[in-house]
């Protein structure tokens, strides 16, 4: 194929007390598409920031050749002059600014001391162009969607110059739709000469796009696949990423009894908080049994956050009617208070940003919904505090030197059983687990599988909501399909596949108008 | 082993700095500074900062919210105080007045900021004009003095604000050393019986000799500062308040839940609500304690000048903000502690002191005052960064 773009060689990069990369050996030719995978913490990310001079010259051993020739970046400025553009997981646009603002923020048109906002807003147009984004690039950046914001970014990108595109996670936080589109926009680039190297967590995105594969596994490139040689299946990848083969993606669960229904919800209806006349959540009924895992499956936007959140004290949305009976008691949740003393949790999908108290220890966190139950008459008791938390630390396999530490420190596997743990020591009945393994790597997400199958083995109840097919037929006893709002679908796990589930969304979407 | 000490140095940064300042002067006020009338001046002129402190510190931690009105609320409470200890009304029912009264406006402003969501920057700067203008309405314009000597004594003002020596007779005031004494002995079999308790329970106890060496310190100072006031007069009645309040913030702060729900929110106030808690709860609570605070320190201030004036209270508030900063709690919300407010009033005091007897011009003390906070924060980024 063509000549070789780029090539990393023999890259060592120390942290105080850490190898985070091991002679790591990486070959990208010209026009291709690059995925990097591994699981969290396996260096993808610190070998991008050597590469884009993040980590400047010096700070690690070995050799970047790019187009023919040794680069010492110093600084993320000359790895730009050269075309090789990073964007990064987290976007880097001003939400109060306009596309055009951004898109040439630190790398503003005009002389020294004026910017020239025609040429900004024209050339800001042009790029816009490529990237198919129909906006004026007037418009601020926090009135267009997470999507195209992402769009926007590559635009930026393109803006610069770029030869080389990095892209880390580019859709963690996009639906399928606007994934889709842009992994196609990926494959328009590519004819038109560009190559890419992108790092993600869905195998099902690497597949679909990429040329080539190169597998990193705790700090040392493991292999390069070639997906035009021969077909690369996910388990194949994920072979590589976790040095064993999995046998089964999802524990076992036998001899667990299914019971009497826990959980009863009916004709929900929520409307939105800002918009009102807008209805979110449409008259849905459900429930779960003891023991039973019901998993709620969507696209995103189709209300299920939404749901679960209104359940639980009405943290969202306004104007909810309908009925919700646990254990057979009809209750009115006015708060996540009431709903907690009832023994309902809702452990969020926003683990950073809902879920946990980032600069506060793994102890602080476990305790903090159930603070009753390490304290007397409204004052703690440290030590019990401490212990409880260590035991959950113990029994989920929270990867830490201690319970003291801060969570923000810890991975986002280990986050999560931080978030686990918090709501366990409440200790209810029905667990509502909104994407519980969002962004953790394979190794982690067994885990949190086998925590669900304890969960429920213990008697309790858990709706499990997910955008992960697999994940959902996988896991749950029963799956309800959830589309704009309403319940489309129900049905056994055992009678699930992955083409009925989507065939329902979009049966429903195309016939709406016979209901 | 050096990485530990380095912890250690950063976790009291700005204490090591207090000492450094205090050494600094000791040697530039040729030991004056350390005179028993000047820990005791220390001490009474600095007494308002530590209880506006306290207050202010719990406002911080919900997320940097500051009072702005504070001063104000001194002043207005003290006047009312003294209008009404000039109606020959009993100086108790004049003290609960303040109390409530400083209660009161704090709800009034924990409402607005609470539960209608004003922004506690406008809501509290609201604050800070109407009630200057009402504590002119108040005392009319014009001074009032305080003459019920109960009141003055009891709240550190007059000339005897002094807890009298019951046992000796002699130079020194024995019953404060015994005090002192005693203090140092409640504290270790404090530490003791917690240590005690956890081990029968089978918990995990703090290594020993960073807690001796804790002890130690605590110890020395504490009997060094009684051994000086030993030597003066006594002690200050007003350090009663202070150390009540300072005692009462150490345990809300560290060991209650309403202390933990207040670090919660300010850390990441969505996840504090979705676990249940009821975040407006928390902001009110944080106004009203400040309101509660700023009525002791009026009744404080009030006692120490035997009068009330319209213009008392000027710029508390930013010497509480001050102190707060100073001492390590974060801008953001979420972390501070009343050891680092203790220290952050110290330094503030201390710097005051120390130059008011090297004779530096009043002007220019302003000025190091702005200095010391600017390097305190700068301080505090720079190790903060380090830390990433």
């Amino acid at each position: 194929m063509g000549k070789t773009i780029l090539e990393m060689k023999n890259i060592t990069k120390t942290f105080p007390g850490v190898k985070a990369l091991d002679n790591v050996n990486l070959k990208v030719e010209e026009g291709e598409i690059h995925a990097l995978v591994g699981e969290n913490g396996a260096g993808k990310s610190t070998l991008m920031n050597v590469l884009s001079g993040i980590y400047p010259y010096g700070t690690y051993e070995g050799d970047i050749i790019y187009n023919g020739e040794v680069c010492q970046f110093q600084k993320i400025k000359d790895s730009e002059e050269k075309g090789i553009v990073i964007i990064h997981q987290e976007l880097a646009l001003v939400p109060q600014m306009t596309i055009g603002e951004n898109m040439f923020l630190g790398n503003e048109r005009g002389t020294k001391n004026a910017i020239n906002w025609n040429e900004t807003y024209g050339e800001a147009d042009k790029y816009l162009k490529m990237v198919g984004l129909s906006e004026t690039s007037r418009v601020l950046i926090k009135d267009i969607g997470t999507g195209k914001q992402q769009l926007v970014e590559i635009a930026k990108a393109l803006a610069k110059n770029a030869k080389l595109l990095i892209l880390d996670e580019p859709t963690s936080s996009l639906n399928e739709t606007d994934s889709r589109a842009l992994l196609d926009l990926m494959l328009e680039f590519k004819k038109k000469g560009m190559t890419m190297i992108i790092i993600t967590h869905k195998l099902n995105e690497v597949v679909y796009v990429a040329d080539k594969i190169t597998v990193v596994r705790d700090g040392s490139t493991v292999e390069t696949l070639d997906c035009h040689e021969t077909e690369i299946s996910e388990d194949r990848i994920i072979k590589g990423m976790v040095g064993r083969e999995i046998t089964d993606r999802f524990p076992k669960r036998s001899g667990v009894k299914i019971g009497d229904i826990n959980l009863e919800v009916k004709d929900w209806t929520v409307h939105h908080p800002l918009y009102t006349e807008r209805v979110v959540v449409d008259k849905v009924n459900f429930n779960v049994k003891k023991g039973e895992v019901v998993g709620i499956y969507g696209l995103m936007g189709a209300g299920r956050t939404e749901l679960a959140m209104s359940m639980f004290g009405k943290s969202y949305g306004t104007d909810i009617s309908g009925t919700m009976k646990i254990n057979g008691k009809e209750v009115n949740l006015k708060t996540p208070r009431e709903a907690i003393d009832e023994k309902l949790a809702y452990v969020t999908e926003d683990r950073k940003g809902n879920g946990l108290v980032l600069g506060k220890s793994i102890k602080i966190n476990t305790s903090l919904a159930n603070m009753a139950g390490v304290s007397d008459r409204g004052v703690i008791d440290t030590d019990k505090e401490y212990n409880v938390a260590a035991e959950y630390a113990e029994k989920l396999k929270t990867k830490t030197p201690s319970v003291e530490q801060l969570v923000g420190n810890l991975s986002g596997g280990n986050q999560q059983k931080v978030l686990l743990a918090k709501w366990m020591f409440t200790d209810p009945d029905v667990l509502i687990l909104d994407e519980p393994t969002r962004g953790i790597d394979v190794g982690a997400k067994y885990e949190i599988y086998c925590i669900i199958n304890d969960l429920v083995a213990s008697g309790k109840s858990v709706v499990m909501i997910s955008s992960e097919l697999p994940e959902t037929i996988g896991m749950s006893d029963r799956i309800y399909v959830m589309n704009e709002g309403k319940f489309i679908a129900e049905m056994p796990a055992s009678e699930a596949t992955q083409e009925n589930i989507m065939a329902a969304i979009i049966q429903s979407a195309g016939g709406g108008d016979k209901s | 082993m050096s990485a530990k000490i380095t912890d250690v140095l950063k976790k009291y940064t700005m204490a090591i700095a207090l000492v450094i300042i205090v050494i600094f002067f000791q040697i530039n006020t040729s030991g004056a500074i350390l005179l028993p009338q000047n820990i005791n001046n220390l001490i009474s002129q600095n007494a308002y900062v530590f209880v506006l402190s306290a207050g202010m510190l719990l406002c911080i931690l919900t997320g940097g919210n500051i009072d702005l009105a504070v001063g104000s609320v001194v002043c207005f409470v003290g006047g009312i105080g003294a209008v009404v200890m000039q109606a020959n009304i009993p100086w108790i029912v004049a003290v609960i007045l303040m109390l409530v009264g400083g209660i009161l406006v704090g709800m009034w402003q924990g409402f607005w900021i609470a539960y209608i969501k004003v922004p506690p920057f406008i809501a509290t700067l609201a604050g800070m004009y109407a009630f200057r203008g009402l504590s002119n309405v108040v005392m009319q314009g014009y001074a009032i003095g305080i003459n019920n000597e109960t009141f003055l004594k009891v709240f550190g003002g007059g000339a005897d604000c002094y807890i009298p020596d019951f046992i000796g007779s002699g130079a020194m005031n024995i019953t404060c050393m015994v005090v002192g004494v005693i203090a140092v002995a409640l504290l270790i079999f404090s530490v003791f019986r917690s240590r005690a308790a956890a081990q029968k329970q089978g918990y995990e106890l703090a290594p020993l000799p960073g807690e001796l060496a804790k002890l130690v310190v605590i110890s020395a100072l504490v009997l060094w500062m009684f051994y000086k006031l030993a030597n003066y007069k006594g002690i200050p009645t007003v350090l009663i308040w202070v150390a009540i309040v300072l005692l009462a913030y150490t345990y809300i702060t560290g060991n209650t839940r309403m202390g933990r729900y207040l670090y919660a929110v300010g850390g990441n106030e969505k996840a504090t609500i979705l676990s249940g808690i009821d975040s407006r709860k928390v902001y009110f609570f944080a106004y009203v304690n400040m309101g509660l605070m700023a009525g002791l320190a009026g009744i404080l201030t009030v006692a120490r000048a035997t009068m009330a004036q319209p213009t008392f209270g000027n710029l508390y508030e930013m010497d509480a903000i001050a102190a707060c900063f100073i001492g390590g709690a974060s801008a953001y919300g979420g972390e501070g502690n009343v050891f680092g407010i203790i220290v952050g009033a110290l330094i503030m005091g201390v710097i005051n002191q120390g130059m008011s007897i090297m004779g530096v011009n009043a002007n220019y003390q302003t000025v190091v005052k702005g200095i010391v906070v600017l390097v305190a924060i700068i301080f505090d980024v720079l190790s903060n960064k380090k830390k990433k």
